[in-house]
């Protein structure tokens, strides 16, 4: 019978310090950018009192999103009970923390004075969403890095389904959090909506699995890595039935502001007359994030593998682009001081739709994000045994044999 | 020496005694002329810091409120409108129904239940007993996101190296800063903000300041005088700042 075994990721070295290095490159760029835009200030970057969060945020979020979004495998394994994803949970752990330890690093290197760090981590306002949000990201590494070790000590694997559950349970109080930064802002039309909490967390789901797949056809290029034409055609379905779910909360988001008629403006604007939002919309956000993903997994004609590949990177196009949507383009539109005046002169841009043109300083913090959540990825495979290996009834024969013919 | 001379103990006892009245009991005793507390003085809720403005008499193309703030708490920006801190600014808006032009300052509007100070994670962002909101410089941590929660756009962030701070209000790079109803002054025994003071120096009297806890305030009349409406009333924050004629 065939057995699954974890094993560290075998690599040649010389292609493990040249990976390294070069993400360590993006790292130190990173921090340069932020260490930059501390000295000098927030004025050499795109944003302003206008729009207060940028680049680094639609990264931050995007990244803490995926994190939650990406224990999903984990979690069907060990919570719903699946053993066709069982060996794909610890690399699924794994992501899920670096994934946010490289989101929150973004979100304090960006804060106007992130030397305070310590305050916000010693004084907190529980009033504050963002406070709950402290401990549920601060909370959710040690809750994954004690799954992990359930999952990978024998000793105490009896308390992975426990642990794995408890997990479940953090991370979509975490995602909830996570919309809810937005949800609970009542001033400005875009939010103000508890929908965006649920839209949140499947839009976790659908980021979380297209990073997991793609991650994992990186690592299997390299290395031999135990992924079945099960788990393939599960994990199809999966990001098919997230795409629904996704296009289903999106549509139900927005009828639901044009129901409330304070909203209704905001609706015309990002949905027809917002220019570059309104297209970023349609394009990128609703086309290549969700529609052009199902045409090509519901299409038999390409293999499953180069269907998930394309796919899942258009996926991953739409959710920046969707965040983008969100967090700039609720930003955007002005707010409403005077519902039934029009704002003729102000001296602050109250009459105007704002605009956003990012800096390069904050596309090498976000960049540099990335390249902290993968460089915590490849150490962490290199070092310990989240990658799954198929050994063959033929291979521990042969093993067997060599080790008695010794 | 003579006995005479020596204090016996009971005049030692008596004026000891007037000794002590004259420097602690007397001051007291005499009624406070301004409304302020003293500086020890823990703020009050019996104090409820309020301005009031009458848009009628708010004048187009004057911005010497402005001019009066940026000065008070040396706002000297980088001729970057964009970044540049805006702790009080003049609009200009239209009635879409009578399409009556009407100019008007508009500042914090110091919310009895402020989005800012519910967001804040550090509390940084806190409302005084007295009504006043503002940001403790110490504890911001420049998150923004009290900038998100304000449905007035009523908050600055500091984009810059700052040079020309003024002692009496402290600001800092990569704080978020605000109007603070020129807090320094008024627990220095002021009863008046800088924007009131040039409003009523260029004799347009369409700001007013004052305790609403006082029947007798300058602000406590000019409500009663005219009817006033908070902005985004829909929203329910209980703003302290009123505007009236329009």
């Amino acid at each position: 019978m065939d057995k699954i075994t974890f094993t560290k990721f075998i690599i040649n070295p010389k292609m493990f310090w040249s990976n390294f290095f070069l993400l360590g490159f993006f790292i130190l760029l990173g921090f340069a950018c932020s260490h930059y835009m501390e000295l000098e200030g927030h004025y050499v970057t795109g944003m302003n009192n206008q729009i207060v969060w940028g680049l680094p945020h639609i990264f931050a979020v995007l990244l803490i999103v995926i994190a939650s979004g990406v224990l999903n495998i984990a979690s069907i394994s060990s919570v719903f009970d699946k053993k066709l994803y069982k060996p794909l949970a610890p690399l699924s752990a794994l992501l899920a923390i670096s994934f946010l330890i490289a989101g929150l690093v973004i979100l304090v290197l960006d804060l106007g004075r992130p030397n305070r760090l310590i305050v916000a981590m010693t004084t907190y306002n529980f009033k504050s969403i963002f406070s709950w949000n402290i401990f549920l990201y601060s909370g959710f590494t040690v809750v994954l890095a004690a799954y992990m070790w359930t999952m990978l000590d024998r000793e105490v694997n009896k308390y992975s389904k426990f642990m794995g559950t408890f997990a479940f349970g953090w991370r979509i109080i975490l995602t909830t959090g996570t919309g809810s930064i937005f949800g609970f802002l009542v001033a400005r039309e875009a939010y103000s909506t508890a929908i965006l909490a649920p839209l949140f967390i499947v839009m976790s789901l659908l980021y979380g699995t297209a990073v997991y797949y793609l991650i994992l056809r990186l690592i299997s290029k390299f290395h031999d890595t135990y992924i079945t034409t099960d788990i393939l055609d599960n994990l199809k379905k999966l990001s098919v039935m997230f795409l629904f779910a996704n296009l289903y909360f999106l549509g139900l988001y927005h009828v639901t502001n044009m129901y409330i008629a304070k909203h209704l403006d905001f609706e015309i604007f990002i949905l027809s007359s917002g220019g570059i939002y309104t297209i970023s919309f349609w394009v990128g956000q609703v086309f290549i994030g969700i529609i052009l993903p199902i045409i090509i997994l519901s299409s038999n004609k390409l293999c499953t593998h180069l269907a998930l590949t394309i796919s899942s990177i258009l996926i991953l196009i739409g959710s920046f682009i969707a965040m983008y949507v969100i967090i700039i383009g609720g930003q955007a539109y002005p707010l409403t001081i005077f519902p039934d005046h029009i704002i003729i002169d102000s001296s602050f841009f109250d009459n105007v739709v704002h605009s956003y043109i990012p800096s390069v300083y904050e596309f090498g913090l976000g960049i540099g994000g990335i390249a902290l959540a993968l460089i915590i990825v490849l150490v962490g495979i290199a070092n310990f045994k989240f990658l799954p290996t198929m050994i063959s009834s033929l291979h521990k024969k042969e093993a067997a044999e060599k080790s008695s013919d010794s | 020496m003579k006995d005479s001379a020596r204090l016996t103990r009971r005049e030692f006892m008596v004026k000891s005694f007037t000794a002590i009245s004259t420097v602690y009991i007397i001051p007291d005793l005499i009624p406070k002329a301004v409304a302020s507390k003293p500086l020890d003085a823990e703020v009050s809720a019996k104090t409820e810091w309020a301005i009031n403005v009458d848009v009628t008499k708010c004048v187009d193309g004057c911005t010497a409120c402005v001019d009066a703030c940026v000065d008070e708490n040396g706002l000297y920006g980088f001729d970057r409108p964009e970044t540049d801190s805006q702790w009080i600014r003049k609009l200009q808006i239209k009635d879409i129904r009578t399409e009556q032009v009407t100019t008007l300052p508009m500042m914090c509007q110091h919310c009895e239940n402020p989005p800012c100070v519910d967001v804040c994670p550090t509390g940084a962002s806190f409302r005084r007993e007295d009504g006043i909101v503002m940001v403790n410089q110490h504890t911001c941590i420049g998150c923004r996101y009290c900038m998100m929660a304000c449905p007035f756009k009523a908050r600055s962030f500091v984009h810059e190296n700052l040079t020309e701070q003024v002692t009496s209000s402290p600001r800092g790079k990569g704080c978020v800063e605000s109007c603070n109803l020129c807090v320094n002054r008024i627990d220095h025994g002021s009863e008046t903000t800088a924007c009131e003071e040039a409003c009523m120096k260029e004799g347009h009297n369409a700001i007013t300041f004052g305790d609403l806890a006082n029947p007798d305030s300058r602000v406590s009349l000019a409500i009663k005088t005219k009817p006033s409406r908070r902005l985004r009333e829909d929203l329910k924050l209980k703003q302290r700042v009123t505007y009236s004629g329009f």
